[in-house]
């Protein structure tokens, strides 16, 4: 039922190394995406007009950047970047380089989902906290980031799944995993089953990031506490 | 002490300017309970963030035991907020930390080693009755408990000033009481300075020495609660104090006499006199009684016979009675 092409790629490991470099991307991409993203969305945060310290250029200029970024389409900031990928990992095909344009594609995203997570936290709670003569650093390590933190996660899901759909298409310029392996094995040779398969394991990928996120985000909260 | 001296704040917007707080002086004495009152948008609540600067005020000072603190450093201000505790309407906890953890948090800004933040946190949850609690989330408490918990952390830092910002407004009739009540022992024990802002007469007359009314960004009245209880001179002091001043009770068609009963009166029955005396009958329509440190003063509103030959001999047996009373219009 199977072509032959699914049973041998299967069979030499093919497909497995796929779910691997699928994942091992993702991950290592959003890592350093929120390595970047979120002191950008705590910088957003809180030098907004409503913010703990409002610096109306460095808000505006920040948020010009990120604008920018996030409104290029993923497929053509990819071919854009590939030479500041050379620059930066001295090679524009292959992994290394596949993250360092879902890098740039997701910190950004990244920083503005960190920003609306610390809006979600209650003005009152910070008033009272600098009520107590907390200095503004101290907020953003014992009141915005900890108060925020559910939010926080159940964001950092949704970057994730983001994330993932942007590496497979950073198949169609040279890079690997599920996506590539749907391309070039399924699309290009015509073998519906592969791509199929590849569909198949996305989403039990996603499911898992989904749900694991999902259950750590309401564990963390005590907002609901019962 | 607390100094506010011609304390002055305008919000400005891109077409106008909007006072919040113009030329408001008043001092508050260490030891005392002093509530501040006013109707919603009279500026409360902006009044008491510029105590803390929490607001800035756009004129004037805000002098904390001499020392001018629109005038001085971050940092020093940083500090200065330490020895303020406040309290909130809405409580405003940490959602994500235990009882015991919020009640520690000013003492981890403060650099307090995490043995005697903790002792202390438990020692003032002790004080406020919740104990047994300290491994509890917010979420898992009642409104009370919740204030009760904001106010255990308020006093964490040992401040010698504790600012209420409509504290128990969120709460029904019972419970503040029981707040008050709290508030009261802790000015009481730990000779804590506090400042009530409410819009409510009733968490006045029951913990507050002073109060002063504030109306439309200025403060129209002040002085000791039982005085300023007795005889507003103020619209909006009598508006807050005499509730049915305006235009509640038109149904009816004689002349209203507003009665104040002092306790120097010895709980005479002096309406019952007055009907007897002048073999006429009258209407209450409002009747209230307060206890103002210890004493009890009464309000009440009648309604004077229509025929007009009874009702002014009641008037004039009321100007020979010594009661106070006065004509409503």
């Amino acid at each position: 039922m199977f072509s032959d092409m699914l049973i041998k790629l299967w069979d030499n490991g093919i497909i497995q190394r796929g779910i691997w470099e699928t994942v091992y991307m993702t991950v290592i991409s959003s890592l350093i995406a929120y390595v970047i993203g979120l002191p950008i969305g705590v910088i957003l945060n809180i030098t907004d007009k409503d913010g703990i310290r409002p610096i109306f250029i460095v808000n505006r200029i920040l948020s010009l950047i990120v604008n920018f970024f996030r409104s290029i389409p993923f497929i053509i900031l990819m071919v854009a970047m590939l030479p500041v990928a050379k620059f930066i990992v001295g090679v524009s095909l292959g992994n290394q380089a596949m993250i360092v344009m879902l890098v740039i594609a997701a910190a950004p995203y990244v920083a503005r989902m960190v920003e609306s997570s610390l809006k979600e936290v209650d003005a009152g709670v910070i008033e009272a906290a600098q009520s107590m003569g907390t200095n503004n650093l101290q907020i953003v390590w014992k009141v915005l980031l900890p108060e925020a933190k559910p939010s926080l996660i159940v964001g950092a899901v949704i970057s994730m799944v983001t994330i993932l759909g942007y590496s497979a298409m950073a198949a169609t310029i040279g890079g690997t995993g599920l996506g590539q392996i749907a391309i070039s094995y399924g699309h290009q040779r015509f073998n519906p089953d592969v791509t199929w398969c590849c569909v198949f394991l996305t989403v039990i990928i996603v499911q898992i990031i989904q749900e694991l996120g999902t259950w750590i985000a309401h564990k963390t909260d005590k907002r609901y506490a019962s | 002490m607390i100094e506010l001296r011609h304390l002055g704040k305008t919000y400005k917007t891109a077409d106008k300017e909007i006072v919040a707080l113009d030329d408001i002086n008043l001092t508050v004495e260490d030891g005392e309970i002093y509530g501040i009152i006013g109707l919603s948008g009279a500026g409360k609540s902006t009044l008491v963030r510029c105590i803390n600067l929490l607001e800035k005020p756009t004129a004037g000072q805000v002098i904390i035991d001499g020392e001018d603190i629109t005038k001085i450093s971050r940092r020093r201000l940083l500090d200065i907020r330490k020895s303020i505790g406040m309290i909130f309407q809405s409580f405003n906890l940490l959602g994500q930390r235990t009882v015991l953890r919020n009640v520690t948090f000013p003492l981890e800004i403060a650099g307090e080693k995490r043995t005697d933040a903790k002792e202390r946190a438990l020692e003032l949850l002790d004080v406020v009755g919740l104990k047994d609690r300290a491994k509890s989330y917010p979420s898992q408490l009642s409104g009370g408990q919740k204030q009760r918990v904001a106010i255990a952390r308020a006093l964490a830092t040992k401040p010698k000033y504790l600012l209420c910002d409509e504290a128990t407004s969120a709460l029904d009739p019972n419970t503040t009481k029981s707040i008050l009540e709290l508030l009261k022992k802790i000015n009481r024990i730990m000779g804590v300075t506090i400042i009530v802002i409410t819009h409510e007469m009733r968490v006045i007359d029951q913990i507050c020495d002073k109060v002063a009314v504030l109306d439309q960004s200025k403060i129209a009245e002040e002085g000791k609660v039982s005085e300023v209880f007795i005889n507003p001179h103020s619209d909006i002091a009598k508006e807050l104090i005499l509730p049915g001043k305006k235009n509640d009770f038109n149904i009816h068609g004689g002349r209203r006499v507003r009665l104040t009963f002092h306790p120097e009166y010895g709980g005479k029955p002096l309406i019952s006199e007055m009907i007897l005396k002048c073999q006429a009958p009258v209407n209450i329509l409002y009747a209230d009684t307060k206890e103002i440190d210890g004493a009890a003063y009464g309000q009440m509103l009648i309604e004077l016979p229509k025929e007009e030959r009874d009702a002014q001999k009641m008037i004039s047996w009321l100007q020979k009675s010594g009661i106070e009373w006065q004509e409503e219009v």
